[in-house]
């Protein structure tokens, strides 16, 4: 499969729709789900990775499903491809280089659903969502499970629920998340001590790209740490509480800002697009902080003519295995650097974006 | 895995040893251990008070030399990796998991979502059990028509049709 004609869409995380849009970047719940007479990823040889890689190919492929899963074999793709689907958030950083053997994933046309197979459980099932949207996940993502089910016999234990390699996951094996944007909670600094409160109920706060990642760009996943003992309905409502409050506390600190320090706002946002619009070199770091700004300048008006999806599509195109295949070429960190500030260049010029 | 002392992710995993064949697993973060590793004697006594003492099979060695008859891993290998080897091991470290368990997610019995079809699978198994053992005494008796009935059944059982 050519994954190069994924690169013009933008994939169910970055629709930039859904409720709480302006806050709420996407809702995901993933499932960790292993073969009942499989031995866990760590402990299996490649002759039963590739046993388990055929049965849950042929399941995924053949599953009763109103989408097709077309599955790729990561073990064969090249590196920047690996790292084009980690961008994509379509599989984790784990599958693409960490594991090695028979290995795979496979996703539908939206993007909106994956499964990785022989990550750490045997199956990771994902269903995404654009902005808050954990219970249309959740009945996705459910309808996925029984339907692959039908062709395999998971783990299941009487008492421990679904059994996984790593007994942080066992029980339900799910993991809802949600992806917030919190530029003001993160200017006033307040953030840190929501975390603290968080942490005490049990939720973890995590950056992008998962498990270790920072917090670039002002984005934050906050999701669920328990589970075992609790029922998947009662950890998405626990989340739905909390992130309602997270919300509430977000508009709360844009609004001051805009009341206080309207015109210093102003500024920010207005450098943060000259420098997007005239650098000649720049990271992906930093180009991540200042799409922050330019998004809740958009938010609080503050900028016209820029349509929040298009700071996604500059979000996702500026990563580095994007960014090499939309230049054709692979690139090493600086001519990465030069390349992404040329590309910034050109896109804001034709989108002719200027500040009130 | 949590910090046994606060909410903290523990990255410290310690093993005290005391005396002949006894010791006692800690599970810490930076801080925690830092403090533990200051004063042991006296984290030791805010440990015995804060949290109750484990089972004794956490004392002894004894499960150094244990391990799953499927797949081999021993409960050492886990503690050290933090992974399990195989859905096994869940029944055969059960004494050991359970207070681990119960330390990450303040439960250790399962509430949700359960296999739609396990109890049909599981009826199957028993079924599959059944015939098995009456193939097995039709063969002995050179029952053969009969032997070939029942193998038919047990074919249709592993690929039951599409719907079934």
């Amino acid at each position: 499969m050519n994954l190069d004609r994924l690169l013009p869409n933008l994939g169910e995380w970055l629709r930039g729709i859904g409720p709480e849009s302006d806050i709420v970047v996407s809702s995901r719940v993933r499932l960790a789900r292993n073969l009942a007479d499989m031995p866990f990823g760590n402990r299996a040889n490649a002759e039963q990775k590739t046993e388990t890689e055929t049965r849950v190919r042929n399941a995924v492929t053949t599953a009763n499903l109103p989408y097709a899963l077309e599955f790729v074999d990561v073990a064969k793709l090249t590196p920047i491809d690996r790292q084009f689907l980690v961008e994509r958030q379509l599989m984790s950083r784990e599958l693409a280089s960490v594991l090695d053997g028979p290995r795979g994933v496979a996703f539908n046309e939206t993007e909106s659903v994956s499964v990785m197979v022989n990550e750490e459980d045997h199956l990771r099932l994902q269903v995404m969502r654009s902005g808050l949207a954990l219970d249309e996940a959740w009945t996705e993502i459910d309808r996925l499970d029984d339907a692959l089910e039908a062709n395999l016999a998971f783990a299941f234990h009487d008492q421990f629920g679904y059994l996984t390699a790593c007994p942080t996951n066992v029980g339900t094996g799910m993991r809802a998340s949600v992806m917030l944007h919190l530029p003001a909670l993160s200017l006033t600094k307040e953030i840190e001590k929501l975390f603290r409160s968080l942490q005490k109920i049990n939720l973890v706060v995590r950056g992008l790209y998962g498990e270790g990642s920072r917090a670039s760009g002002d984005l934050y996943q906050i999701s669920n740490q328990v589970t075992l003992g609790k029922s998947e309905s009662r950890v998405l409502q626990e989340i739905r509480e909390v992130i309602a409050q997270i919300i509430q506390y977000e508009r709360r600190a844009r609004q001051l800002l805009l009341k206080e320090r309207r015109q210093a706002e102003q500024d920010r946002v207005a450098r943060a697009i000259g420098t997007l619009g005239s650098a000649t070199m720049i990271t992906s770091e930093e180009t991540m902080e200042l799409l922050s700004t330019v998004r809740l300048g958009i938010q609080l008006h503050l900028l016209d003519d820029l349509p929040p999806t298009t700071v996604n599509q500059l979000f996702i195109h500026t990563q580095a295995a994007h960014l090499q295949k939309l230049m054709g070429t692979p690139l090493d960190g600086e001519e990465r650097n030069a390349a992404r500030a040329k590309y910034l260049r050109n896109r804001l010029r034709e989108l002719g974006s200027h500040q009130r | 895995m949590k910090c046994q002392r606060c909410p903290k992710p523990a990255t410290f995993h310690i093993t005290e040893v005391f005396g002949h064949a006894k010791y006692r697993d800690f599970h810490l973060c930076e801080e925690c251990a830092q403090r533990h590793l200051a004063n042991p004697d006296a984290s030791l006594k805010a440990a015995q008070t804060a949290t109750p003492p484990l089972p004794d099979a956490d004392l002894t060695d004894e499960f150094g030399g244990k391990h799953c008859p499927a797949c081999g891993l021993k409960f050492v290998e886990f503690r050290n990796s933090g992974r399990l080897g195989c859905p096994r091991d869940y029944d055969v470290f059960k004494d050991e998991l359970l207070p681990l368990l119960d330390n990450i997610h303040g439960d250790t019995k399962h509430a949700g979502k359960q296999p739609r079809l396990q109890p049909l699978r599981q009826a199957n198994a028993a079924e599959r059990e059944r015939l098995r053992g009456e193939l097995e005494s039709a063969i002995r008796k050179e029952a053969y028509e009969e032997a070939a009935r029942l193998r038919d059944r047990l074919r249709q059982l592993d690929d039951p049709a599409p719907g079934a």
